[in-house]
């Protein structure tokens, strides 16, 4: 195993890494534990593991996570109906059980020949128990299969990143196992590498305008949904192939009362009602 | 020396365990935060905190231990290998520099009086040209304006620096403060649960498969059915007055557990009784209001409603309009708690208050009355009571 040497994770072309956020990954990679990431929506979290499989020149396998998703399903399933009907008409695979095996992402990433990434996304939308299901197995990184007798173990390691959106408390258990990493939203001078990272032509002027405009929209009370990284992202990609030209953006502009494409970046009708509220009621007492 | 940081962070009441002591270990002789405070703060965090709830009193235990007190970092670095700091220095001096170090007296001078220096100084050290510490224009610590200067535990330029990253406190609002050990409460809550076939069919139903497989004159016919799950739907309300001060800690209880129980809960924060309006966010509470005839379009008659607070308030408050504490409300409080009743025929309420005493408070009597009677101690065994009469028949 020699994939523990040049293993080093940092920022990429197109994703910018806080110092923190890559002491997580460098600490999870090194010590081959599972690293647990949160954070507000549309920080990045999922985009995490795609950008460390990238960096690492890793496999990603992606596990999403459902409502139904049931922790077995990642390390194998049994199907007993194939089988069936295969044993009626006659099929000769029928007496072999392991043909009937289907592996799951679990079971992929620990057979695979190089160090994988493997990214299990959104494992609050899950049951209860589904965490639970899992520590042996993320432990020891090796499981039973019961119907073969055989047992699975991971030929490396694999660098486990795990997501959640805090829907529901995670077990004791299985935190400890887990390394844990909470994006925090970044701030105006972070979020000036990120975008620039996505646009690096923007102009210097649009893009001073357009975060101020993000971040004042983010401080303003009683928003449901606050906009995010991903939303301002695609907000300055309307700006810019619309060519909204700068002043409109400017606070003082009196055509602008909220700014233009809003619809990027507040996501229900209720939020645009409190803004345009708020614009009016600062325009007037401004007066 | 770490083990001393370890204990500081068990008296905080953050639930660490001797695994994450051993894993940071592991992490530090790995190099994973090479020789640098700020690393080190971020690999600790990693490792020690399990919840963005706890990063907050990490912050505070990190900053208390590592500024107040001696300067623990440099212990924890102990022996900085001597190589190790030379080729730092000679990375980092100019030749003119270099020059300046000889008339100290050479690079054997300099680390013996560093070495002294760490002897010596006992506590946390900023300005002034002597001691180790971060400032100065002493040639030992961070930060420093002497040529000569060894800089221990900073890694990049002092204009970027990270430092005190943890005096920030970024993460305050993140700490609600919910204690460990509800499982009786939620124990007591799972009796809620009601399982229902909901959404999409993924199991196999065994006996309907065989029943119309005979009936396929022995041709495989498979039945699925969807999973049973918790369908329970709960809104919760909490009494956030002055005089359930003394009861936050049972409340959070009961929060942590209905949280991890309840898929479907949902709760407001109102202060003293119900009247038009409740919030959600108790920092915000005056901006961000839920209006409660909002509540009534919104949830669906089907979720049951959990009051928690303690009744005890003046009679005024829940008979009068115009009787709340906080504003003028046009209704008077038992209007709006009635009209919450109507459409939410499950309902109860819990009250922290010992049920000895409800006699003796003229306005727990009245709230009684207005819930005809499904008032019950927030006690394991009052929640039982409770979760019965949720489960039981309606209140109209």
């Amino acid at each position: 195993m020699d994939s523990t040497n040049h293993s080093r994770f940092s920022s990429t072309n197109n994703y910018v890494a806080t110092d923190d956020l890559m002491i997580a990954v460098n600490a999870a990679i090194s010590l081959g534990r599972p690293l647990l990431i949160k954070g507000e929506p549309g920080t990045g979290k999922t985009q995490l593991a795609e950008e460390v499989a990238a960096s690492l020149q890793a496999n990603l396998i992606q596990w999403h996570i459902k409502s139904t998703t049931r922790a077995q399903q990642g390390l194998y399933e049994y199907d007993a109906v194939a089988r069936l009907r295969d044993s009626q008409l006659g099929d000769d695979r029928v007496k072999d059980i392991a043909n009937y095996i289907v592996p799951g992402k679990l079971w992929e990433s620990f057979v695979s020949d190089a160090r994988p990434v493997l990214l299990i996304d959104e494992i609050d939308k899950a049951d209860i128990e589904f965490p639970n299901d899992l520590l042996l197995e993320l432990d020891k990184m090796e499981f039973h299969v019961y119907e073969t007798q055989k047992q699975i173990k991971a030929k490396h390691r694999p660098i486990i990143i795990i997501t959640s959106n805090n829907e529901k408390e995670l077990p004791d258990a299985f935190l400890r196992r887990c390394f844990f990493h909470y994006i925090q939203f970044p701030d105006k001078k972070v979020m000036e590498q990120i975008v620039d990272v996505h646009f690096p032509n923007l102009k210097k002027d649009l893009l001073e305008s357009a975060l101020s405009v993000f971040f004042d929209l983010r401080d303003a009370p009683g928003l449901k949904k606050k906009p995010s990284t991903s939303e301002l992202l695609d907000w300055i990609k309307l700006l810019v192939t619309e060519d909204i030209p700068v002043d409109v953006l400017a606070a003082d502009n009196p055509r602008s009362a909220i700014p233009p494409m809003h619809g990027a970046l507040l996501k229900n009708e209720q939020d645009v009602h409190l803004f345009e509220k708020l614009v009016f009621l600062n325009r007037r007492n401004a007066r | 020396m770490l083990v001393d940081f370890y204990n500081h962070l068990k008296s905080a009441k953050l639930p660490v365990s001797i695994t994450e002591y051993l894993a940071l270990m592991e992490a530090l002789s790995a190099g994973v935060a090479e020789y640098s405070i700020d690393n080190f703060y971020y690999l600790a965090r990693v490792i020690l905190v399990k919840d963005e709830k706890h990063l907050d009193r990490f912050d505070k235990v990190f900053g208390d231990y590592f500024n107040g007190r001696s300067s623990a970092f440099e212990e924890i670095l102990g022996d900085v290998p001597e190589e190790w700091l030379r080729k730092q220095l000679e990375l980092m001096l100019s030749e003119e520099e270099k020059q300046q170090v000889e008339s100290l007296g050479g690079w054997d001078e300099l680390m013996d009086t560093l070495r002294k220096r760490l002897e010596e100084q006992e506590k946390r050290h900023q300005g002034g040209n002597k001691w180790i510490g971060t400032g100065g224009r002493s040639p030992f610590g961070a930060y420093g304006y002497n040529p000569e200067g060894v800089r221990i535990g900073q890694k990049t330029n002092r204009n970027n620096r990270a430092v005190k990253v943890w005096d920030k406190r970024s993460f305050e609002n993140l700490d609600d403060d919910v204690q460990l050990g509800t499982r009786n409460l939620k124990v007591a809550l799972r009796k809620l649960r009601k399982f229902a076939r909901e959404g999409a069919r993924q199991e196999l139903d065994l006996d309907d498969t065989i029943r119309s497989t005979a009936r396929n004159a022995g041709w495989l016919d498979i039945k699925m059915v969807s999973e049973r799950h918790n369908a329970v739907k709960v809104l919760i309300f909490f009494d956030v007055g002055g005089s359930m001060y003394p009861y936050v800690k049972t409340c959070e209880e009961l929060f942590s557990a209905a949280q991890t129980e309840f898929k479907q809960l949902e709760y407001f924060y109102f202060h003293n009784f119900l009247y038009d309006f409740v919030w959600k966010n108790n920092r915000r509470r005056h901006d961000e209001i839920t209006q409660t005839y909002e509540l009534l379009r919104t949830y669906k008659p089907d979720y049951k409603v959990i009051f928690v607070g303690d009744a005890s308030m003046s009679p005024y408050e829940v008979m009068i309009p115009g009787g709340s504490v906080e504003y003028w409300n046009e209704e008077a409080g038992h209007v709006w708690a009635n009209r919450l009743l109507e459409h939410f025929p499950q309902a109860i309420w819990l009250n922290p208050v010992p049920e000895a005493s409800w006699p003796y408070t003229q306005s727990i009597n009245i709230v009684k009355e207005i819930m005809a009677d499904r008032m019950f101690p927030l006690t394991v065994k009052g929640i039982e009571q409770g979760i019965e009469a949720l489960k039981g028949k309606k209140l109209n």
